[in-house]
């Protein structure tokens, strides 16, 4: 059974007396624990794409189903509350709190979108700030750490609820090469760990090889699904 | 609920500078408000304490349409023996009173033997009268004599009388005053002292013994023109008022027939000025025009409460405004990790509140040590005759906990539409706001 599977999936926007077809009717289907990446220049609906499997955004049409759920009918408490039990986001920008700690920023989702028990908490931060290698520097502020530091803290969060999903939108961008490289291979190790799917989306071909699934979208259409891109870093 | 806080407090924190300018504004609006209420209340007891403690008592019964005609302070409308035996009985029923006085007002000439010219006299009985007014001893001008302050056959003069015709203690005049019955009487009577009047220059108030009144008017009965009262504690002068007035309106019926036996003149009095009949009681605040002063102290303190909630409205909605226009990506973040809108709203009101608490504490703070600072360095004021008369700022708990909790209200109130608006925001427009 896929984690997701949409059907003739479409988005059109209305920007003042312009319609803009950001998703023209695509179908795929991603399977549990994938590790899959849209790729496409700007503009090509990648965003669009993810942000719809995020429950951020409606479809104007077609079936988009996440974890058995047609998420084109939920209304937006809904899908905020289905977003806090099953996704987890890895923004661009890495969007930390600025106010709140290495620690706090990982335990945010299980304090106000999840009420986990402190001990509970303590035990899954203290995992996951192992598993990202940020052991040690849970007292640190956003502002005191590196870019690659902040986007581990960043999965980690994403994946503090014990998310079905994790959706990072252009997760590297923002990142020098090397770094970028090593935060896909943390989401890979995470992804093996936790047995979580991972689905980012890039348009740097360097860290497209890294994904087992890749789907090319132009001007809103998948153009071809490869299940085994090669990759390009050595 | 500890975790909203804690992410609030650090939200204020991050925005230091704003968050100073912004308290520092409320606390500076609660300072002038409590010190206002503070300084202004001592002034209006002070000023109240002045009337009801030298003159008029706190409160005053008289007979029915007496105070509608006291500009001739009619002598057909006073109260009769046993009328005056049934108040005397309610007032001692009544816990709350400490002191009452009967007196008989009457409008008379007074003459020096060279010139004359009218005066308004009370008939008092000296002891019962610096009972219920304390203050009135205090009134009189020079060296105070030794003993009581009036003896049978004796005058207190108000001092533009005793200026203008030049009288002084020690001295003869002649009061004469026109009876009930319309005939004329005339007694000497020696000058005990000379008085200020309460509320400054222009009273033409004087004293006499109340048998000497009685005996001026050719009264064959013990009758009393009014009986001011004086209460253990001013601050019941509204409900023993209800209290009394209920009361004494059981009296009035047999207070009326007896009110009906004295005469012509009484039932005509009855008739034509619409009373008589009845007894009522009236608060010093009615009978004296100084009550509009009080009144309008008040009004002014309603007033700079209305600017302080002004200021707290407008400065707590621009903070909150400006904080969510700030963070309109990490509401979009938080929004997007699946925060639910009411714990996002919590957030923004939780900071609003905490803007508006913070300031109120600090400025109820430094409020209650400037009155304490107020009172150790004893501000004075003139009023009326008085030339210093040291004020006593305070201000009651019951204040402070309705300036806090206006303050808190407000802040909630300008907050709300801000907090709101996070809550609603859209994730995908959040995220993408540059």
């Amino acid at each position: 059974m896929a984690l997701i599977r949409a059907e003739e999936l479409v988005k059109t926007y209305r920007t003042g007396e312009v319609d803009v077809h950001a998703v023209r009717g695509v179908d795929f289907a991603i399977e549990s624990k994938s590790f899959v990446v849209f790729v496409g220049p700007s503009g090509s609906g990648k965003t669009t794409l993810l942000n719809m499997i995020g429950c951020l955004d409606r479809p104007t049409g077609g079936k988009l189903a996440v974890v058995d759920t047609d998420v084109g009918t939920l209304d937006r408490p809904a899908a905020a509350e289905f977003r806090g039990k099953h996704i987890g986001f890895v923004f661009q920008d890495f969007n930390l709190i600025p106010v709140l700690t290495v620690y706090e920023n990982i335990e945010y989702p299980l304090i106000m979108v999840q009420d986990w028990p402190e001990k509970k908490r303590r035990e899954q931060v203290m995992r996951l700030l192992k598993a990202v290698g940020m052991s040690g520097q849970e007292n640190k502020r956003p502002d005191q750490i590196s870019g690659g530091q902040k986007q581990r803290v960043a999965v980690a969060r994403a994946l503090a609820t014990d998310a079905k999903l994790v959706l990072a939108d252009e997760p590297t961008a923002n990142l020098d090469h090397d770094t970028a490289y090593h935060i896909i291979e943390l989401m890979k190790k995470m992804r093996d760990e936790f047995g979580t799917t991972f689905v980012f989306s890039t348009h740097d071909p360097k860290i497209m090889g890294e994904a087992e699934v890749t789907f090319t979208l132009e001007d809103g259409r998948i153009q071809q699904p490869s299940p085994r891109p090669v990759a390009i870093h050595a | 609920m500890r975790n909203i806080l804690k992410i609030a407090v650090r939200n204020l924190a991050r925005f230091g500078r704003r968050t100073l300018l912004t308290s520092s504004l409320i606390t500076l609006d609660i300072v002038g408000v409590l010190l206002f209420i503070a300084v202004a209340g001592s002034f209006k007891t002070i000023m109240i304490g002045q009337f009801t403690d030298s003159m008029l008592g706190h409160l005053e019964v008289h007979r029915k349409g007496y105070v509608a005609s006291i500009d001739s302070l009619p002598l057909n409308l006073n109260m009769q023996p046993t009328m005056v035996g049934k108040v005397e009985q309610a007032l001692k029923a009544t816990d709350a009173v400490d002191a009452y006085s009967e007196r008989i007002k009457l409008g008379a000439m007074f003459s020096n033997f060279t010139e004359t010219t009218s005066i308004r006299i009370s008939g008092i009985d000296p002891a019962k009268e610096i009972a219920t007014v304390p203050l009135l001893p205090g009134r009189v001008i020079g060296d105070k004599r030794a003993g009581a302050l009036l003896n049978p056959g004796e005058i207190l003069i108000p001092e533009l009388i005793a200026r203008g015709l030049k009288v002084k203690a020690g001295d003869t005049v002649v009061l004469v005053a026109t009876n009930r019955d319309g005939s004329v009487n005339g007694k000497t009577f020696s000058v005990a002292g000379v008085m200020q009047s309460a509320s400054g220059p222009g009273g033409k108030d004087g004293y006499i013994s109340i048998d000497d009144a009685r005996a001026l008017l050719r009264m064959k009965e013990a009758e009393v023109s009014e009986i001011a009262i004086r209460l253990k504690n001013p601050a019941q002068i509204e409900a023993v008022y209800a209290q009394l007035s209920k009361e004494l309106s059981a009296i009035a019926g047999a207070g009326a027939g007896a009110g009906a036996g004295t005469g012509s003149a009484d039932k005509s009095a009855s008739a034509g000025k619409g009373g008589g009949s009845g007894l009522e009681v009236h608060t010093w605040a009615a009978l004296s025009p100084f009550s509009n002063i009080a009144n309008m102290i008040d009004l002014l303190a309603v007033f700079i409460k209305i600017m302080m909630v002004s200021i707290v409205l407008i400065s707590v909605m621009n903070v909150m405004m400006m904080a969510v226009y700030e963070r309109v990506r990490e509401i979009g973040t938080i929004s997007a990790i699946g925060t639910p809108p009411r714990r996002i709203l919590a957030l923004f009101i939780t900071e609003g509140l905490l803007l508006g608490l913070g300031g109120a504490a600090l400025g109820t703070l430094i409020s209650l040590a400037a009155i304490y600072a107020l009172n150790i360095w004893k501000i004075t004021v003139k009023f009326g005759m008085q030339q210093a008369i040291v004020l006593s700022p305070a201000v009651s708990a019951r204040d402070v906990v309705i300036i806090a909790a206006l303050v808190a209200v407000m802040a909630l109130l300008a907050s709300l539409q801000p907090a709101w608006k996070a809550s609603r925001m859209d994730p995908v427009t959040a995220l993408g706001h540059v």
